[in-house]
Parts: structure tokens; sequence; C-alpha cells
């Protein structure tokens, strides 16, 4: 099996007034057809600001951006706006957290959705619109033929949703990127839109890539996971490989942090000390570091002078850490 | 609710009702219908104790919390704080009373006011109250500042110079600072960074534990609130649907929305998310402005029967401090792979039919926002 969409060594920075902020800074990951990638990572991490360069959704007037976006075979960072428009929506689609804010409040979800089918097919008014009502049938809302009438603001939150995800599957494309797919929306609906998601999946077998802080959701339904902390990859592997080997003191801490259902009652939290670094102004040696309980174990101080690199512990799961195999084991045990 | 000699009660609840007029638009508005945004609520938080009160959104629970402290009047019922009941009280009149119940709000970039410094806000209770703490209020902010672990040296600094879990702090700084016997926490880590949000509750706990203060704990995450809570109650559309210690409810929950629910949050972690059971409820909360008959809950119950249509369930104890509102509360552990509700199909409402979305927010656009602006609040000495 060969990489469906890769990203390779790339950066994302804003030039501001306080100075430059590295949103993304060098990150490279792969995902294969038919998968699904979960990034994961915490307000600022770059997770959103990297499925936005995938989807060649920022303004290079305002963003600087290297590296190379391959996704079958073309590289999406080096073709033109117009390329690239062409792509957005037929081959790559998006599902934003806010769907109240992604749907247009003037038009009717049936007109949306048929311009979506139109801007990419030569297809009749009634042809669009057949394809509207089925797109809405497929996501599990009721009565669509009526409901293809609506206005945004006549569905709840959930029912949205479920329009927006009608909306990125019409024209079945191959990779879609999820941000933050459910963290709008009360928990019994997230679990009818993770259903929905997988099941979908399963039917047209696209390219899922998950942008979300929720370690739940990604147990749910990713097949590999990359951990994002201040705009760099920090962990990368299959889920069981972060869920039952992390090796990374941020992951460990992510995952001591979450509050389980079906954790010891007596037990209490373990949170990460202190507060994520501002993303102008990163610490010199690994970034994690000021909040890292372990960077005492590390001889000659060198967390704080010299960035680790993102290297393969076992094959295909990847860490940037300094400490060693044993180090990281002990790290392990004591916080789990 | 069984009767102890150690319990002491801070707070009491009784038949709680907050309805919000409908009006129609035009220029001499009539009262059209009412969302009984809650309809009916009775709890109870002991001394030291945080009593956990979860639902989705919609539920009425956060409406719960601000009528308790008066942010909303309540349209009937009693809120007996400390044995005063604060329901019928005059604004003047309540001013001392908060002394003792104080606030911390979601959002703590909405709750500061951005042009006060941190000493300011922290120590705008005091003032308020007319309180002259031993060694000046100056003195007194920077211990607490201290002992919720911020800085005292950042005294003159403005909110917007720290984080959002460093913000929530002052929230919390300023909610203890008179030392208050009930604190009403209104999702005060939902918006914060996993990482930061277990700093929180830990720094919540350790604050209850030294001053014996009493929680009202509102979340929609059920996860966090087991962390917290001893005692965990549930809300639906309104109602108060189930109460039990924490122990218990998350072990045996009785009430099927209750099963639901726990059953709808995913556990971080591949293998046993796999392997548990869910029930996937179908549709949505149905409109608060035209509630479902009988049972408040029956258009999305997977076991709902004819009586939950026409019935309303009444709140029943079934063991010690366990009491549900259920004509036929699950005592069997529910066994097996998907259990599906009520096909969305069925009960979602179409255009025309009563409880359709669009009505509910047509006609909602003709009132003005009853909530009070959070903002606003240290003026009001919460």
């Amino acid at each position: 099996m060969s990489a469906f969409l890769e990203v390779k060594d790339l950066h994302v920075s804003f030039p501001t007034g306080d100075g430059v902020v590295r949103a993304v800074d060098g990150l490279s990951f792969s995902v294969e057809k038919g998968k699904t990638l979960a990034i994961v990572g915490e307000s600022g991490s770059g997770k959103s600001v990297t499925a936005q360069a995938v989807m060649g959704l920022l303004n290079r007037n305002f963003a600087d951006i290297t590296g190379q976006v391959w996704l079958d075979g073309q590289d999406l960072l080096a073709m033109s706006d117009d390329q690239v428009r062409e792509l957005r929506g037929e081959s790559m689609a998006m599902i934003f957290q806010d769907p109240m804010s992604s749907l247009h409040p003037f038009y009717r979800i049936g007109d949306q959705l048929m311009e979506a089918v139109r801007i990419h097919h030569k297809v009749s008014k009634s042809e669009a619109r057949e394809r509207a009502i089925d797109a809405l049938r497929q996501v599990g809302i009721p009565a669509p033929e009526r409901r293809v009438d609506d206005y945004p603001h006549q569905l709840s939150g959930g029912m949205r949703q479920r329009v927006m995800i009608a909306m990125a599957l019409i024209n079945s494309p191959q990779l879609l990127i999820a941000d933050e797919p459910t963290t709008a929306l009360d928990v019994t609906v997230q679990a009818q839109i993770t259903e929905l998601m997988l099941k979908l999946q399963a039917e047209t077998g696209t390219t899922l890539m998950i942008i979300t802080h929720d370690l739940g959701v990604v147990a749910d339904m990713a097949d590999e996971v990359t951990v994002m902390y201040a705009g760099r990859a920090v962990e990368m592997g299959t889920t069981d490989d972060i869920y039952y080997r992390p090796e990374m003191p941020y992951t460990l801490g992510l995952l001591a942090s979450v509050p389980r259902l079906d954790s010891d009652l007596s037990e209490r939290l373990d949170p990460i000390p202190g507060n994520p670094p501002s993303l102008i102004n990163l610490p010199r040696g690994c970034v994690f570091s000021p909040r890292c309980t372990f960077k005492g174990e590390v001889a000659d101080n060198r967390c704080a002078t010299e960035r680790p690199e993102l290297l393969a512990s076992t094959p295909g799961h990847l860490v940037r850490c300094h400490l060693n195999a044993a180090q990281r084991q002990a790290a392990r045990e004591s916080t789990t | 609710m069984t009767e102890s000699v150690e319990r002491e009660e801070v707070l009491r609840v009784e038949g709680l009702r907050v309805y919000f007029p409908v009006k129609s638009r035009g220029v001499f508005p009539r009262t059209v219908g009412q969302i009984k945004a809650v309809d009916g609520v009775d709890l109870s938080v002991d001394r030291g104790e945080t009593l956990g009160l979860v639902g989705e959104s919609g539920c009425g629970k956060s409406t719960t919390g601000r009528a308790i402290l008066r942010l909303i009047d309540p349209t009937a019922g009693h809120v007996v704080i400390n044995g005063t009941d604060v329901a019928g009280m005059s604004r003047r009149q309540l001013r001392p009373v908060r002394k003792q119940a104080q606030m911390i709000f979601q959002d703590p970039y909405n709750a500061l006011n951005p042009r006060h410094t941190v000493g300011a806000i922290i120590g705008a209770p005091f003032k308020i109250q007319k309180i002259d703490p031993p060694g000046g209020i100056r003195t007194a902010v920077q211990e607490i500042m201290e002992r919720v672990g911020l800085n005292p040296e950042h005294v003159n600094r403005y909110p917007n110079e720290f984080s959002g879990g460093q913000r929530q702090r002052i929230g919390i700084a300023r909610a203890i600072a008179l030392r208050p016997r009930l604190i009403i926490c209104d999702e005060p880590v939902s918006a914060l960074d996993v990482s930061i949000q277990a700093q929180i509750l830990n720094l919540l706990q350790d604050l209850q534990e030294e001053f014996k203060v009493s929680y009202l704990f509102i979340a929609h995450d059920l996860a966090v609130v087991r962390q917290i809570a001893h005692r965990v109650a549930v809300m639906y559309l309104g109602h108060i649907v189930e109460t039990a210690p924490r122990s218990v409810l998350y072990s045996e929950p009785m009430h099927p929305y209750t099963n639901a629910l726990l059953s709808a949050v995913p556990v971080p972690d591949p293998r046993v998310q796999s392997e548990r059971e869910r029930i996937l409820l179908g549709g949505d909360l149905p409109s608060p402005l035209n509630p479902p008959s009988g049972c408040v809950f029956h258009t999305r119950c997977f076991i709902a029967q004819d009586r939950c249509r026409t019935e309303v369930p009444q709140m029943r104890t079934m063991a010690p401090d366990h009491e549900v509102a259920c004509h036929f509360p699950i005592t069997e552990p529910l066994k097996g792979g998907v259990i599906h509700g009520p096909d969305p199909g069925l009960t979602a409402p179409l255009p025309g039919e009563p409880g359709y979305w669009s009505e509910t927010v047509t006609d909602l656009g003709g009132v003005g926002s009853p909530r009070l602006d959070s903002a606003n609040s240290t003026d009001e000495g919460i």
C-alpha cells in the first residue's frame, strides 16, 4: 500500500506585529488509502492549521507555507489556486467543527448541496437535486425530499452536522478531513455522528484525516495517530502504539490528564504542570521540556538546549524525545 | 434523601421552575407560550459535598444554577441557602447571602472585566461586602492568588495577560475570596484544554478539602463529573431524571437516559471502546417550548411503552439515596452490542408538526436573551 496523502516537511508561519508565529514547524506524515489518521493536540498545537494547509485554505498573503503536500501523486503546494480549487470538493473535502458557521444561513440546504455538485459536474438542476436528496438520505436525515428545502436554522445541531457531512461527501471525495467533527455536539449526538462517519467510510473507502483534541473520539475511529505539540509532531504510531505503548512524556501526560469513565474512583488526575509555550518565542531545546517532569533524567541538560529529532523507536512508531528506551519504559510505568 | 446527624444542608432546592415567556412579534407583543427551561427541580447539597448536575445542552442545568443564585428570577419554587429562602428576596436582601454563595463561570475570557486588574477583580467581593480583612485587601488578595496557583506579584496585571487556565484560576480566586459555603461551578473546565482541565479539577478538590466548601458542579462531561462529584443528578429537558451517589450512578444507572448518556461517552482506550455496549439514541433534544407528553424522554427512549406517552413518571427512591423518575427503571445490566433508540425519522418532527425546529427558532426571535451577562457579575457583588 502506498501513501495516498503525504505531507513532507510542512512549515506554516504567520508574521504578526509581535513576531513570527510558527504554527507548524517541520511536520511530515502520510496516510494510506482508506485508512484513518488522527492528528491530536491541544489548542495552539498546529493541528487545524495543518488541515487548512492541506486543503489550500490558508491565504498565502498572510501565511508563509513551505514543504510538500502530495495527494495521490500531485503536490498541492506547487499548484495554482485555480488548480487546487478544482480538487477541493471533488477529490478532497472538509468537515468543520461548527456547522452553523459553515452553512450559508440565507440559502436552502438543498441549494448549497446542489451548488457543490454543479461546480464540479455538468448536470441538470433536477439531477443535482436528486443527488442532494440522496446525499441527505445517506447521512440519515429523515424525509430528505422535504428537508432539502429547509434553511440551516431550521435544523438542530446534529442535523446540521449531518448536512455538512452530506455536502462533503456528495462528490465522493477520496480524502475527507474532519476538523473537530463532534466537538460542538452533545454526547448522544456525538455518538450518532461518529457511528455515521465510520459507516460511510466503510461504504465508500474514503481516506480520513481527523483533527481532534478528544482522545475518546480517536480511540473510536483512528488507525494511526500523530500527537502534536507546539507546531510539531512529538509522537506518531498506530492507535495501539499511542494508547498502550506511549513513549513521549507529553503523550503520557495527555493520557493521564483525561478523566475516564472506567478509572479507579479514588484516583486523582495527574495533570501536566504549567502552560503551553508561546509559538512566537519557543523554548530553545525540546519544546515540551519546560513542562516535562522527566527532563532531569537526561544528562547535560540536553532537553533545554538541544531539539530532539523524531526517531523510530520501533518500526512505524516515531518519538521525539531525548529519553532512552529504559527511561521511557520507567516514565510510562510511573504514570500508569 | 435520608437524614443523618452529620449532614448539614447548605443548599436545598424545592420545586424550582424557571419559565421564559415567548412573545409574538409586532408592536404589541403578547405572550404566546412559555419555554419551560426548568420544570420542577428538587435537589440538595450538604456541607463539603459536591453535587454534579449533568445533562446535554438545553436541558436546563445552567438555568438551574443561575436561578439558585438569583441571576435569573425563578418562576416558582424554593431555594434555601444556609437555611434562608432566597427565592423571594429583593436585591438588597440578597447581598449578605452572596457572601455565602458564589459562582464560577464557564468562559474565563468573558467572566473577567478586561479593564480591571486581577487585584481589583479578586478584591471586589471584599469591597462590595464591606469586609476589611486583617492586613488589608491587597494582602488578602495576594494570599488567595498564591493559594490558587497564581503568582502574587501579578496582582497588577490585566486578564488578557493570562492564559485560559490562569484566568479560570482568577475566577476561582474571586469565588473563594470570602470563604463561601457554596460555589456554583457552571462548566468550569469545558473551555480548557485537557492538560489544564486536570489542573483546575485538582485545585477545586484541594480547596474543598481545605475550606469545606460545597459545590454544585454543572457540566455536560460525565467523565469530568465522575472525577469530582460525590453525588450526581442527571437532567433532561428541565427535569431531574435520576440522582444517585457517584459510585452507584456510574455502575448501576437505572434511567434509560443515564444509560444512553454513559454509553455515548467515548473511553480513551481503543480496545475497551470496541468491546463496549452502546446505546445510540435517535433524534435530538425535543423543543422545550412544546415538550413531549408523559415522560419527557419517551420520544428518544429505547424501552418506552404506551404508559410513558401519557403518564408523567414521579421520582421514586429505588435504593438509599438513589432516586429515579422512570416507569420502567433498568435494574438488570444491559447486555450486548448496539441498542438503537427510535429511528430519528420517526421522532424528529417534520415541517408543520408540533415541535418542529423552525417553530422554536422563529418564535424565539422575538425574545430578548434572558441570560444575564456574566461579565457584569463583578459589579453585582456575586
